[in-house]
This record gives C-alpha cells, structure tokens and sequence, in this order.
C-alpha cells in the first residue's frame, strides 16, 4: 500500500509529456461568506489510450474536475493540457457523456448523433454524415431505435445514444460522468461491457466518475481516489493489474480483487469516511 | 417535425347510434347545462317588462342577424321593408350584418396580431439572451404592460390621427407584451444541459439558434401568441365600441345608442359572435403551436 501511496504524490511526468495533464489544479467559489475550496492541488497524469475511474463520496468535486477537464469551468488555479494545448474552453476533442444523457428531445436519436457529426465534419457530406451517424447507433445496437425520439426511449438506450453521440466525433478523451448511475443493474453492466469492448476498438482515452466500486474495478486500469471536501484532493490511485478482455465472474474471483476491494472501501469508508458512515 | 397526433377517428361508420354512444359522455353534459342556462335565463328575463331580453324574445327581435350574417343593406332589401310597411325599421338596421361586422374587426386584430408577433418575438429573443438589453428594457416593459389598453387609444389617436391605424396599434400594444416576456422567459429557461451541448460541440451561433433555442423556446413562445391572441380580442371590442365606424365593437354601441326597440336583443346576438370568434382564435393558436413546435413523442 505504501508504494501506492507514494505514486499518487510522484511519479509525474514533466509538464506537457503525458497525454492528458494536470497540474496542481484547484477551484474556489467565492461565496457570499468568503471563498469556498472545492478542490486543491489536483495532479494526475493519463496515459493515451488509458481508462481511468475517479471514485469518491458525493460532494467532493467528482464533477467539478471533469468539468474542468471538459472545459466548462476554469481552475482557479494550475493547468490542465492535453496533447500540451492548454485546455481554456469546451471542445468536440474532450467529450462528455452527461449523467442525464442531455439528448434534444425535439430531434430523433439519429438525428442528436447526425448534430454532433454536422458540427465537428462540417466538411462531410450530409450523406456521408448520417452514415457515420448510424454506424455509431449499430455500434451500441440502436440501429433500430434510431428514428425514435429520446421520450420513447429507455434510460439505457438513451444512454447508448448519448455514447453513440460522443464516439461518433472522434474524441481524444471521453468524459462519462456516472454514466450508469440512473440504470438499473443489469442495464448497467450490459453498458459497462459494451463501454469496455467500444473502448478497446477506439482506442479512446476514458476519464469516468463512478460510485460503485465494483465498476472502477471492472472498467479501469487506474482508480484515482478523491478525499473528502472541502479542500478534497487526490487521495491515493491503484492500479487494477487484471488482463483484458476482461470477464466479470473471473475477476470476482481473482483473490487480487478482493485486496483491490478492500483497498478501496478502506479509504472510502474509513480513512475518508463521511461522518455519517463512520458511525 | 411531426404533425400533431390527433386520435385517428375509425373508419366512417354509418352506424350513428355507436356514435352517439360513444361521445355521450362529452355532449351530454354540455347540453344539460346549456338547456339549464337557457332555462333560468327565460324564466328570470320572461316578464314582457324586462330589461334584458329573454332567449325566446332574442331569436324573435334579431331574426335578420341571426340567420343572415352577411346581409348588407341594399335599395332591393330596402323596397321589401318598405313594401311591408317597415320602413322605419330598415333605417334603424345596421348597415352590414355580424358576419361583415366580425370581419372587419378580425382584419384589425390580425394585423396588430401579426405586427406584435414579429415585434414580440424578436425583442424577446434579444433581451432574452442579452443580459444587458434584459436589465435594461426590464423596468419599461414591466411598467408599459400594465397599462390597461384603452389608455393608449387617446395617445395613439393623437399620434397617428386617424381611426383605423390608432385602433391596430392599440392591438399591437396590447398583445406584445405576453408574447415579448414569454419569448424572453423561453430563451432564458433553456437548460443548462442543452448549453453544455452546444459549448462542447461548438455549434455556432446559427446552428444553436435553430436546433437548440428556438426549438427549446418554442413552447413559451406559443404560449405568449396565445394569451396575447385573447388579449387582442378583448381589446378590439372596446376600442371599437368608443371609435366608431365598422366592427363589431361599434356594432354593439351602435346597437346600444340607436332607437330600435330590438337593441338590446341584437347586442346579444353580437356577443355569442364575440365568444365564438374569441373562442376559435384562441383554438386557433394553439392548434398552430401544436403542429408547429416540435413534437418531443
């Protein structure tokens, strides 16, 4: 554990050779009873191509940080670079997958992955679009849904389309912000294998925020704890060592799954406990 | 964009009885309540003394605007009253039946209608994304649409002169503001996730205006035709009724002020007309919203 540990406070790369970097990164709010730290010191380095989970309890900033990964929020401090282009603003190369899917619900689910397309290939035809379109629907087996509109729709499927619509403009990163978090069970690991097998053939580098323990370790090759807020920080990051293609019931009984496990919900439940957990 | 989904109606049966079974829980009801209205209508209105006429009495005196709407006074209709003896009686009639009357006065609204729609539509798509503009132009709209709209006829006649254009601006200041504030309401309530969609795809300003706001804004937008569609034909009425000339309204004060005995009768003749046109305007609109805005089934 104690080599873990000293990854998560070195083992970074000079500024500007990791794929995706941040350095130091921190927010403030100002609020009416001063300024109020979100999070502080954020470093963590990603490898192309890598999966990584940010795991923490509700109300330490999960979403802040993608959001300023995404580029809808600036750090109040520190840089974050991808591909050593400081990131200033929200683009099509770091797309995000929202916890409510945010689908227009006027246009059909074809048509909320052709927008996208339309607007990141302006110079495709629209033939050529829709095609790209519709073979990001086939991707995530929506083929036959995609004339419906989101209300006729599943949570799951809407989210199969939201994916559909963030892969279909080629990313650099994909941002999935508990992704699954409204699905029930066996939607979600339908999705989180579909997730695995989509992400293997992109190529695609993947920052999630998760909950669920057990899906971090399903999904990623790297776990980046977060400590409480206010003020919350990187708290510690493992790797999940498991070879892909990666089969759920033979990780479960891996005996390495059950020390990552126990890892984890030690430093979620009793080293950065919520006061109500710890009781 | 989909047109609306009305229930398909089955194939056209002849088997009328099915029928009347089918929509009599709609109809009866409202005939019930119309023959009971009628009913104490007649009863508390019957006494020949009575001010306001009775039902009976109605269709009796108002025959000629009742079922001729579109009559129009000629030298021909003129030698038939004459012929029987009433005379009088013609040159007391309006000149035009309630059909013309209506009209007339459904030109008026739809040309302030349609003036206030743009105007409308436009303002609050610009204060409604323009936070300056919003603060700024807030205050005056705040204050100018509680002016009640006959308040603006002495201004707008004094302004522009003549009848016809002071009576279509009144309508236009009547119904911008419901149209203005709902538009502003619907640009500002678009959600934040919609945004968040734009900002990460960079759609430009066009392509956000067209697939995100307006469609977003668009049932807000419908709402504020709606209310300000009433509101217009509220405020016809009144200012006809002081103006003067063609209309329904000056047909109701002209009704009112003239000799014949059959006034009052032919005054509520006009307002069933009222209602009903109110009614299918109102309809109308929101009709058109439902085929317009884009359906999210």
């Amino acid at each position: 554990m104690g080599t873990l540990e000293t990854q998560a406070l070195t083992g970074q790369a000079p500024p500007g050779e990791a794929f995706l970097s941040l350095r130091n990164v921190g927010k403030v709010y100002e609020t009416p009873r001063g300024p109020f730290t979100v999070l502080e010191n954020i470093s963590l380095d990603v490898a192309e191509g890598e999966f990584v989970c940010i795991i923490g309890h509700s109300g330490c900033g999960k979403s802040t940080l993608l959001n300023m990964v995404a580029g809808f929020t600036k750090p109040t401090s520190g840089e974050i670079h991808l591909q050593s282009k400081l990131v200033t603003r929200p683009g099509p190369d770091r797309m995000v997958v929202f916890q409510n899917y945010s689908l227009l619900p006027w246009l059909t689910a074809l048509e909320n992955v052709a927008l996208a397309v339309k607007a990141v290939f302006p110079e495709k035809s629209p033939s050529e679009r829709r095609k790209i379109a519709m073979e990001h629907l086939e991707l995530v087996g929506l083929a036959d849904a995609a004339h419906k509109k989101p209300r006729r729709l599943s949570g799951g499927m809407r989210q199969r389309v939201s994916i559909a619509r963030a892969l279909s403009i080629r990313p650099q990163v994909l941002i999935l912000d508990e992704p699954f978090g409204a699905l029930d069970v066996l939607t979600r690991e339908e999705l989180q294998e579909e997730l695995l097998h989509i992400w293997r053939e992109h190529r695609v580098t993947v920052l999630m925020i998760t909950h669920e323990i057990d899906e971090a370790i399903f999904l990623s090759d790297r776990i980046v704890m977060m400590t409480n807020g206010p003020a919350a920080t990187v708290g510690e990051i493992v790797d999940v060592p498991f070879a892909r293609p990666r089969d759920r019931e033979a990780i479960g009984e891996d005996p390495h799954y059950f020390t990552l496990r126990n890892q984890t919900l030690d430093f979620l439940y009793h080293r950065f406990a919520l006061s109500s957990d710890a009781e | 964009m989909s047109v609306s989904t009305l229930p398909k109606k089955s194939r056209l049966s002849l088997d009328v009885v099915s029928l009347a079974r089918k929509n009599a829980p709609q109809v009866v009801p409202v005939v019930v309540c119309l023959a009971g209205f009628f009913l104490i209508w007649q009863i508390l209105c019957g006494a020949p003394t009575s001010p306001i006429p009775a039902p009976l009495r109605i269709v009796s005196d108002s025959q000629l605007l009742i079922t001729r709407p579109f009559f129009e006074k000629s030298d021909q209709l003129k030698d038939a009253y004459t012929r029987a003896n009433l005379a009088e009686l013609y040159n007391q009639m309006p000149n035009q039946g309630l059909g013309w009357q209506v009209l007339t006065s459904l030109r008026r609204v739809l040309t302030g209608y349609a003036m206030s729609a743009i105007a409308g539509v436009g303002i609050g798509l610009l204060i409604g994304s323009n936070i300056m503009f919003y603060r700024g132009l807030d205050p005056i709209i705040q204050v100018m649409r509680t002016v009640p709209p006959l308040a603006w006829l002495p201004i707008a006649l004094a302004g522009l002169k003549q009848a016809e254009p002071a009576t279509i601006f009144l309508i236009f200041i009547t119904a911008v503001w419901p149209i203005l504030i709902n538009t502003a309401v619907g640009v500002q309530q678009v959600p934040q996730d919609y945004r968040n969609v734009a900002r990460v795809l960079r759609l430009n300003r066009f392509e956000y205006f067209w697939t995100i706001l307006l469609p977003s804004a668009a049932p807000y937008i419908f709402t504020g035709l709606r209310i300000a569609v009433g509101l217009s034909w509220l405020a016809i009425v009144a200012a006809e009724m002081i103006q003067g000339g063609v209309g329904i309204g000056s047909f109701i004060w002209d009704a009112y002020n003239s000799a014949r005995e059959t006034g009052i009768s032919d005054i509520i003749v006009a307002l069933v007309y009222v209602g009903i046109v109110g009614l299918l305007l109102d309809k109308l609109v929101f009709l058109l919203g439902r085929l317009i805005v884009q359906s999210e089934a």
